[in-house]
């Protein structure tokens, strides 16, 4: 509260009465419009109070009379643009993957909608960018299990591997030290000899008796030099990249009672376009062929 | 706040008084019509800078095919601005910030020299102000016309020339706020869609708006503008010093101020032998040495009149200043240094046989030199005029540098953030990259992508049909950015901490023009996490 009006002698104006430790504010007043606009802002804000949500119940809220929700707004929107790209949405399933790819504006679409979709539902298992994690696949790397061209990504999306579906990618590695085929040490040779394949300095007699044993159990899936075969999804052996690990006790572990990992039929839950759209995708991480 | 008069001011301090007026009433301002060189000088810049604002959008240049042939765009919906033969991308924001260094030192630069001409001439708030003023006046006459008609009753003739008034400034305005959108859009187009209805949203809205803002501060708010809202008063002072030009009251010549003739020889003796009370004018209290000069009238009328000074307190300074104040109160918040003040003393100086220019440029240095009887003249160069001026010239410089240097080519990369790497069958390692590159020649061209820093490296488009090769040929339309995703396919061999420097290199095949950009290449790090 202002306790001593005084006039100022250097000014010649007067204090407001306000006084902090000796330092007292002069009285230069503000013109009245700058109040009356300081009035406006508050009646503006009485009036947006009534017409906009405003004030919270027990029950819900406020609507204001104007009935402004911003979920409704992100459903108009959302609404507007899914209709927008209907018509290249449409395009995206009924051509084939050629067709599409000769399409900029097509490949933009289908790569913009790949990318959020693999976000969205591949991400958690496969990685940011297909990267892989143990047990999934790295899809940008080119290693594939099933085949890496478009309609072969398509079809493993669609169908799933192992999924239960009857169209699904299915194979099984029999479970070899499990159900007693090859005695452990047996395994500790076949192990020692897929190690050579890829590199793993060993020789010796473990090597040569491994090999026999892989001629004869396991050639017949993964091939002689152990190339793989994308029939049976059967992994090439002879690679740097292993998806259960690279160690000789990590490939024991895997002859003797395989892992076979399960990837979900998709049909159920995305459309056809979507679909491409994400082989699409998938095919442009670095991998494609 | 502005003093008007004696009387509202004693009423305003009474009222202040009373201790509860902490807003005040806006006191109306009639500015008087002024003739002389001054007014014709505002007239002459109020005149170019009207004509630049108004006409520039219409200037065509000529451009590539592509481009707008409007010489200065500012089309933000392409991302480019175009003076003259300048095209500026999103990129070159940096330039801006080089223009506005250069505008405010230069603002400062003009301010330490001579005081706030900016506010006097150049503002758009004078301008506009001024140009308003100028059309009221013709309609509604000079400033005595106007108070007397504002006071008396509402007749037909108040209501037509005040209509009159209204409709032009609004026709101003509108005008105003038109320009300023043809700065953004192609004029001569947006003038058609304008009043065929074709017009975006965005067109009608800023157009009433800018013509709102005109129409408000111009014609109404005026000289509040200047008082209250605009922060540069606030810290010009920070610019002035006692060598600075500003429009100054020479009081040791004019006071003790007096109405009324006076001996012949009177403006000799003041200026011949200023006297003590003077002096004390000069620091800033004139109003109370008139007052004693006026006591000291009464008890003796020779010798005071043989002491009279040069200014007849006929008030026309007052009348004359477009914001209300009297110059002879010495330098002032809200003095914009227009100078009209100058012109309408030297009016009744010239009526009343004394020397003109009792109202002046000068500074207050010289001005208490003067009033000691000497002359201290106008010292340009000074430590703020030379850093000032030295800022100035360094930001200008290096501005026209990097313009002339101004590279067509323009190349960003950016490495994916996932995966960072990718292990391959045979144990190579593949990073990918997102490369931008910015064509800014008006062909298209083929660039040459290569890498340096990893051996053996290949590069491949993704999601390309092309084969890995140590350079790509990366083609950019005119005037576009071209977006690559490139995989780098090698076995790095000093891999630290997961990552060894790579780095771009671009080339344009036509012109030769290169760059280049340091990245990083990605691997497992010493304890082989993948």
């Amino acid at each position: 509260m202002p306790t001593k009006i005084e006039k100022d002698s250097v000014t010649g104006h007067t204090t407001t009465g306000h006084e902090w430790d000796g330092l007292k504010e002069l009285n230069r007043p503000l013109p009245k419009w700058w109040l009356y606009t300081m009035y406006a802002t508050i009646v503006w804000a009485a009036v947006w109070f009534v017409l906009y949500p405003s004030w919270p119940g027990v029950n819900g809220y406020f609507r204001g009379t104007l009935g402004y929700s911003q979920r409704d707004k992100v459903e108009a929107d959302v609404a507007a643009v899914a209709k927008q790209r209907a018509g290249a949405m449409d395009k995206i399933a009924a051509l084939p993957f050629d067709e599409i790819r000769k399409d900029p504006q097509l490949m933009a679409m289908a790569e913009t909608a790949g990318r959020i979709t693999f976000a969205n539902n591949c991400q958690p298992c496969h990685g940011a960018g297909g990267g892989g994690n143990p047990g999934y696949p790295a899809l940008a790397a080119g290693n594939w299990l099933w085949g890496g061209t478009l309609p072969e990504i398509q079809q493993t999306i669609t169908y799933g591997i192992r999924s239960g579906d009857a169209d699904a990618r299915n194979s099984q590695m029999p479970r070899f030290g499990a159900d007693g085929v090859l005695k452990p040490d047996e395994i500790q040779q076949v192990a020692t000899y897929v190690a050579t394949l890829y590199g793993k300095p060993e020789t010796g007699k473990a090597v040569e008796a491994g090999k026999q044993i892989f001629a004869e159990n396991c050639a017949v899936c993964h091939g002689d030099a152990g190339q793989g075969n994308r029939e049976m999804g059967a992994p090439k052996l002879a690679a740097r990249t292993h998806l259960y690990g690279d160690d000789l006790a990590a490939i024991v572990a895997q002859v003797t009672n395989p892992k076979m990992g399960v990837m979900p039929a998709w049909h159920t839950r995305l459309d056809t376009a979507t679909i491409k759209s994400l082989a699409i995708y998938v095919h442009s991480l670095g991998g494609g062929e | 706040m502005s003093r008007i008069s004696k009387t509202d001011r004693k009423l305003q301090v009474e009222q202040e008084e009373a201790g509860q007026h902490l807003y005040a009433n806006r006191v109306r301002v009639y500015p008087k019509s002024v003739r002389g060189p001054v007014r014709r000088f505002k007239w002459a810049v109020l005149a170019f800078c009207l004509s630049v604002y108004y006409l520039l959008p219409w200037l065509r240049w000529s451009r590539a095919p592509h481009q707008p042939d409007q010489a200065v765009l500012l089309d933000l919906w392409h991302e480019r601005f175009y003076f003259f033969n300048l095209e500026f991308w999103p990129q070159d924001i940096y330039y801006l910030t080089g223009l506005l260094i250069m505008g405010a030192v230069g603002l400062f630069l003009v301010t330490s020299l001579v005081g706030r001409v900016w506010c006097g001439y150049a503002c758009p708030q004078t301008v506009w102000t001024d140009l308003y003023m100028w059309i009221e006046r013709q309609i509604e006459g000079d400033r005595n016309e106007r108070m007397k008609r504002d006071a008396g009753p509402v007749t037909a003739d108040v209501v037509w020339r005040k209509t009159l008034k209204h409709v032009l400034w609004l026709g101003i305005a509108f005008w105003t706020g038109g320009a300023w959108i043809m700065y953004y859009v192609d004029a001569p187009t947006v003038t058609v869609e304008f009043w065929t209805g074709t017009a975006s949203s965005e067109v009608y809205f800023f157009t009433f708006l800018f013509t709102a803002t005109t129409y408000l501060l111009a014609g109404w708010a005026r000289e509040q503008v200047c008082t209250y809202m605009c922060p540069w008063p606030r810290f010009q002072s920070a610019m002035l010093d006692e060598q600075s030009l500003t429009v100054t009251y020479q009081s040791w010549r004019g006071e003790p101020r007096m109405r009324g003739k006076r001996p012949d020889a009177t403006p000799a003796n003041a200026t011949a032998a200023p006297g003590a009370p003077v002096a004390v004018a000069a620091a800033g209290a004139p109003v109370a040495v008139a007052a004693s000069a006026t006591a000291a009238a009464g008890a003796a009328a020779a010798p005071v009149t043989a002491r009279a000074g040069d200014c007849v307190d006929c008030g026309a300074c007052v009348t004359a200043c477009p914001t209300g104040i009297d110059i002879r109160d010495g330098i002032q918040l809200e003095c914009i240094n227009c100078g009209l003040c100058i012109d309408a003393c030297n009016h009744v100086m010239q009526k009343t046989g004394k020397p003109g220019w009792l109202i002046t440029w000068d500074t207050l240095a010289d001005q208490a030199a003067k009033a000691a009887g000497t002359h201290a003249g106008f010292r340009f160069f000074r430590p703020r005029t030379i850093i000032y001026l030295s800022a100035l010239c360094i930001a200008a410089l290096a501005m026209a540098v990097a313009l002339a240097m101004r590279p067509t080519i323009d190349l960003s990369v950016q490495h994916d953030r996932a995966p960072l790497f990718v292990k391959l069958v045979d144990g190579s390692l593949r990073n990918g990259y997102t490369i931008k590159i910015s064509n800014k020649t008006q062909v298209p061209v083929t660039f040459e992508l290569s890498t340096d820093g990893l051996p053996g490296a290949v590069l491949t488009e993704a999601d390309e049909a092309s084969s890995p090769a140590t350079t790509l040929g990366l083609p950019v339309g005119a005037d576009r950015v071209g977006t690559f995703r490139i995989l780098v396919t090698g076995t790095p061999t000093a891999l630290d901490d997961g990552s060894q420097p790579i780095d771009f290199k671009l080339r344009n095949a036509v012109t030769g023009e290169q760059t280049v950009y340091h990245s990083v290449f990605m691997g497992p790090n010493s304890q082989g996490r993948r």
